[in-house]
């Protein structure tokens, strides 16, 4: 080896050999073989059932990643052109969450969420839901005095009936899997972004002002289109493991949202034991992964300084 | 004489009880190249944002054609920057960054936003390229093009939107010396063609010289003087400027009438008038300026401490009663010889006592003084920027 100091690098090599590309070996030997090990692609015929779960899998994590893109930008913006003592504030209680076990974090949110968790406790304290009910109530009459009136024999008419709720349905929705994604990836997203905004040299935007530009002018075109290797980083880092979750959609999806990772997690440790097919699904939805990512980095490539993972 | 472009009145800039600049008063005319010139933290480069719209002074007023401007954001003023360090964007080519200013919708007569047709914005684009000599080059990312060339590009840019006043701050300061010199030139030529009005910044008073037609010399958030390139050499308004423009000796001495100055205690001839009988001044002497003569014909004699070849010239520092002058001279005197000197009467330029009186002058730390000369192109206010 040329540089002595390159020795330095043969453990984190060893290891990475050890625990990255082994396991993805493995993975592959897997993915192609029936249980008796013989070559077999059926694992991939056999997946055509979960089209449902990939689409959902893809969906939700792209709504998700885009939440976090609206959210995070702005933030990102506002913090780069604070203080010093501001940003590291922000940067302080941005980290703070993430200190905390992830499990434990979702499953606070499912006691926030839940059927008569607090979320729901307080509705119901502050009378949100008896709102709502007497506006369902409201609405349902009023429905039926107008259809009573144009039915054809008002004798038979049956009015529609409402039935009162107790709470909101918030866990085991949809929405709930993305509020536990945006609230665990968001940092992903805004770090990324904020340190690209931070770095940006301020005698440039003076320089397009000085070209005439004014305040939206300078955001458009010049901000935006240098922070879009930020951008493209912090996508790349919302969406992947997005995509991948599995504990996020079990605890507030209600297994109601299964998504790609609790179908592997099955597979492997699940009712439905069957590790080759696991880790075809893995293999299929990795493929989808790096092309997507690959597609996305030639989209930045105008960009010289792209700072992708 | 052209007519007054821009008027600076009684201009002050403070950062929180810090006076960068103390009451600035400085007239600039149409299509005029002026240079602001001096050391680092001495209000130059602040003078020029003021004037570029980037800083609003504390008090005081900017006036532009007649019109004051104070509260007038860059974006509206019909001038132009170009960046220390050239601020191009790295998301453009040569040629997007140079049309960067033409693609912005400007207000017509009526007040409407209008855009430039495509075939107007390349045709100028190109004009641009061919004044800047970058033919050819509008294709290329800023990143793959030398200092000077992002210098021209810089120019460009700034140039391409016909301001009337293009501001330059301390644009050659990252290039080396012969591209330095190559600049210039361009400057000026680029100036004449032009035919706006440039307000330059730099802490080169040799660059100051070469280009200006006018130069403002600053010090301590004030002008110390504003004149043409010789008057500013020749008759430097304080030791300050004496100083700092060129090489000179300056020595206490004593005005004994109109035309006779007295230093050392012997009397010389000069051609400065109008102090009081006896007052006394800061007299300077340009090393250029000195005869050297035998001994016994010297109006001073001296003694020869150090010789340093220039090329052209020696630099020689002669030791005059423990004062020590710098004298350059084509003839060789070894060190340690003595000598005598003369000076004609139009070698001798006569100050009023100032602040700065006694603080320059002696060459007696000669040798650190030229190495702080030499590296002219350093700049300490640079490296305090990046810190920021």
């Amino acid at each position: 080896m040329r540089n002595k100091l390159s020795w330095f690098a043969v453990p984190y090599v060893g290891w990475m050999a050890l625990m990255v590309v082994i396991p993805i070996l493995i993975m592959v030997v897997y993915a192609f073989t029936t249980a008796e090990f013989q070559g077999t692609l059926e694992n991939y015929a056999e997946m055509g059932v979960y089209a449902s779960v990939f689409l959902r899998s893809f969906r939700l994590a792209l709504i998700a990643t885009l939440v976090c893109l609206l959210i995070g930008y702005p933030v990102s913006y506002w913090m780069a052109h604070e203080g010093p003592g501001f940003q590291r504030v922000a940067m302080a209680l941005i980290m703070l969450p993430m200190w905390m076990n992830f499990l434990l974090r979702t499953y606070s949110w499912m006691s926030i969420l839940e059927n008569n968790g607090l979320l729901n406790q307080l509705f119901q304290n502050i009378g949100v839901i008896d709102l709502y009910n007497s506006a369902g109530t409201l609405f349902t009459d009023l429905r039926n005095s107008v259809a009573i009136r144009f039915a054809e024999d008002p004798a038979e008419f049956i009015p529609i009936k409402y039935f009162p709720i107790d709470h909101f349905e918030l866990i085991g929705t949809p929405g709930a899997v993305v509020l536990g994604m945006v609230y665990n990836y968001l940092p992903f997203m805004i770090l990324p972004i904020y340190s690209v905004i931070v770095k940006l040299d301020s005698s440039l935007l003076e320089a397009a002002r000085d070209l005439g530009a004014d305040s939206a002018g300078v955001f458009r075109k010049v901000i935006l289109p240098l922070s879009l290797p930020g951008v493209l980083s912090g996508v790349t880092m919302v969406f992947v493991p997005s995509v991948s979750t599995f504990a996020i959609s079990r605890l507030l999806g209600g297994g109601a949202q299964l998504m790609l990772g609790d179908l592997i997690e099955q597979q492997f440790l699940g009712g439905a034991y069957d590790p080759h097919l696991g880790a075809a699904i893995s293999m299929v939805m990795m493929v989808i992964v790096v092309v997507c990512m690959v597609v996305m980095n030639r989209f930045g490539e105008g960009e010289e300084q792209a700072v992708m993972l | 004489m052209s007519k007054e472009l821009i008027r600076l009145t009684d201009c002050v800039m403070a950062f929180d009880d810090e006076v960068v600049l103390d009451k600035i008063n400085l007239s600039i005319r149409d299509k005029e190249f002026l240079t602001l010139l001096g050391p680092s933290g001495c209000g130059k480069t602040t003078t020029l944002r003021i004037i570029g719209g980037f800083q609003t002074p504390t008090s005081g007023d900017v006036l532009f054609d007649g019109v004051r401007i104070n509260a007038v954001p860059p974006h509206k003023r019909t001038i132009n920057t170009v960046f220390q360090k050239y601020a191009l964007f790295p998301h453009l080519n040569v040629y997007e960054n140079i049309a960067f200013g033409l693609r912005i919708p400007k207000a017509d007569a009526s007040g409407k936003k209008v855009k430039l047709a495509e075939e107007e914005i390349d045709r100028r684009v190109m004009e641009m390229l061919e004044v800047v000599n970058l033919k050819g080059f509008e294709k290329r990312r800023t990143t793959q093009l030398s200092g000077g060339q992002q210098q021209r590009v810089a120019i460009a840019r700034a140039l391409v939107n016909r301001p009337r006043v293009l501001l330059l701050d301390e644009p050659l300061g990252a290039l080396d010396l012969k591209l330095r010199k190559d600049m210039q030139n361009e400057l000026k030529r680029i100036q004449r063609a032009m035919e706006i009005t440039f307000v330059y910044v730099t802490h080169d008073q040799e660059e100051a010289l070469a280009m200006s037609d006018t130069v403002v010399v600053m010090d301590a958030g004030r002008i110390q003087q504003i004149g043409s390139p010789e008057d500013i050499y020749n008759e430097p308004e304080n030791a300050f400027v004496a100083d700092f423009i060129g090489e000179s000796n300056i020595i206490d001495g004593i005005m004994r009438a109109d035309g006779v100055v007295e230093i050392f205690n012997r009397r010389f001839q000069c051609l400065d008038s109008g102090f009081n009988k006896d007052e006394a001044v800061d007299v300077v002497i340009r090393p250029e300026d000195v005869d050297i003569v035998p001994e016994d014909q010297g109006q001073l004699k001296g003694t020869v401490t150090s010789v340093t070849f220039k090329g052209m010239q020696y630099d020689i520092i002669v030791d005059f009663y423990g004062f020590k002058w710098l004298i350059q001279t084509t003839d060789l005197s070894p060190v340690g010889s003595r000598i005598g000197i003369k000076i004609d009467p139009d070698g001798i330029h006569v100050m009023k006592k100032s602040e700065y009186s006694g603080m320059f002058g002696d060459y007696s730390s000669y040798s650190e003084e030229y190495e702080e000369i030499s590296d002219a192109s350093y700049d300490p206010e640079e490296e305090d920027r990046d810190e920021e």
